[in-house]
């Protein structure tokens, strides 16, 4: 019981700074320098037209590099912790049916087809290569859902993984001997604004990450889901 | 307008998840709180970055290059955020990993069991 | 910025908190997992409507697609952890 007070009395006090945070604020009129500046250079320097993408791609590409190893940790912590308690003997689960079976296989590789699309035209639309990999691995999850016996390729997954990654990195160095710095996008011709093929390296790059991103997330699903029931 | 709702929406739903997070026994809903409080923590950082009557950060025919300094909305914060949300995944299937690790060394969920850290 | 998207906005946001209310206070585990998703999924329409469609993206995809999954894979296996 006094914990719980104690819990409120934290929560209170919490809420009564952020109402005096809340009773400043108010939006400003203007855009402040760094956005500024993002919004007026990054269609001549970048070529892309979401700034959203450019910034995350190239001028902090630095942190999204770092964002994915952090990710690519958590996946392989995730396996590691999860490595003794798999499955050894796989159950037999009841057959899935005709429907279901078929389903799947009519929908994964659309599903997989979206993902590509996201994460390709990252640089032009809403979207890129976190989301489109959020997509892939969701068909995956569809394959995991629909069937369980399946064994699942955590060589494959991996291949894809290592050598996304590595590119990644690669393409960061080209860009540092070729272009002005590390990440830089113009290794690539800017192209023609608002075209697919534009904006330097920034699809190729964001591919990579869809890509990493989405196997690193199919593994993490596969890993929970071939633990053993308790 | 809009944007007082949604800062103070999102720092309702930070206490709530705070408190869900202190109050909970079970391992699992504490997680669950956990995942509410990162979804407050998103929404105010987006919020900061509104401002009212402009658009997205987006460059096509109705927003060309040449004045979007004047129509787009602060960029920055989103692109914070898209990191954040990816990396709770992360953080979230990391706690559920573990916690399915003490459920498979003690069979419970009830974060009182655990005792052996305690002081 | 209208009124009716000013008034859809205070709507989606006391349903999130609903939601979050609910999360944190349901008796079932699986109804509290939901919850959860729920709010995530009301978060995406709010990023929307805050001119944010990438946010939103992410929000829906990850936020309340994965996660969801990722607690529904875990509770399945612990049968008996719900009623603590």
């Amino acid at each position: 019981m006094i914990k719980r007070a104690l819990a409120l009395l934290l929560v209170l006090a919490l809420g009564g700074l952020f109402a005096s945070l809340m009773s400043a604020y108010a939006p400003d009129p203007e855009l402040n320098p760094t956005a500024r500046y993002y919004a007026e250079h990054t269609a001549q320097d970048l070529g892309a037209a979401n700034l959203v993408t450019a910034i995350i791609v190239t001028y902090r590409g630095l942190d999204t590099l770092g964002e994915v190893t952090v990710l690519f940790l958590t996946a392989a912590i995730v396996g590691l912790v999860l490595a003794q308690s798999r499955r050894r003997i796989p159950h037999q689960p009841v057959p899935g049916g005709e429907l279901l079976a078929t389903g799947t296989r009519l929908l994964t590789p659309l599903i997989l087809l979206l993902g590509v699309y996201v994460f390709v035209n990252g640089h032009l639309t809403p979207g890129g290569g976190f989301q489109g990999g959020a997509i892939l691995a969701s068909g995956v999850l569809l394959v995991l859902l629909a069937d369980p016996v399946k064994p699942f390729s955590h060589g494959l997954i991996s291949v894809i993984e290592s050598l996304a990654g590595t590119l990644y990195v690669l393409i960061g160095l080209a860009g540092l001997a070729l272009a002005g710095g590390f990440l830089d996008n113009r290794i690539l011709p800017l192209g023609e604004f608002g075209q697919l093929f534009s904006a330097g390296a920034i699809p190729v790059i964001y591919s990579l990450i869809g890509l990493k991103v989405g196997a690193e997330f199919a593994s993490m699903l596969a890993s929970l889901s071939e633990t053993e029931d308790l | 307008m809009i944007v007082q709702v949604a800062l103070a929406t999102g720092f309702v739903l930070i206490l709530i998840g705070i408190y869900g997070a202190l109050t909970q026994r079970n391992l699992l809903r504490m997680i669950v709180a956990f995942t509410v409080a990162n979804s407050g923590v998103n929404l105010v950082i987006v919020a900061v970055g509104y401002l009212p009557g402009r658009t997205a950060p987006i460059l096509d025919a109705t927003v060309p290059a040449a004045e979007a300094a004047a129509r787009i909305i602060d960029p920055v914060p989103q692109a914070l955020v898209l990191t954040a949300i990816v990396i709770g995944l992360g953080v979230t299937a990391l706690m559920l990993a573990f916690a399915y690790k003490l459920y498979e060394k003690r069979r419970s969920l009830d974060i009182a069991r655990f005792s052996e850290l305690k002081w | 910025m209208s009124p009716i998207l000013t008034g859809m906005t205070v709507l989606l946001c006391l349903a999130m908190i609903v939601a979050a209310l609910a999360a944190i206070r349901v008796k079932s585990l699986p109804m509290a997992i939901l919850a959860g998703g729920l709010v995530s999924l009301i978060l995406s329409v709010v990023f929307l409507i805050l001119a944010a469609p990438d946010v939103a993206m992410t929000e829906a995809a990850i936020g309340s697609g994965l996660t969801t999954f990722l607690f529904f894979f875990v509770l399945s296996r612990m049968r008996g952890g719900e009623d603590d």
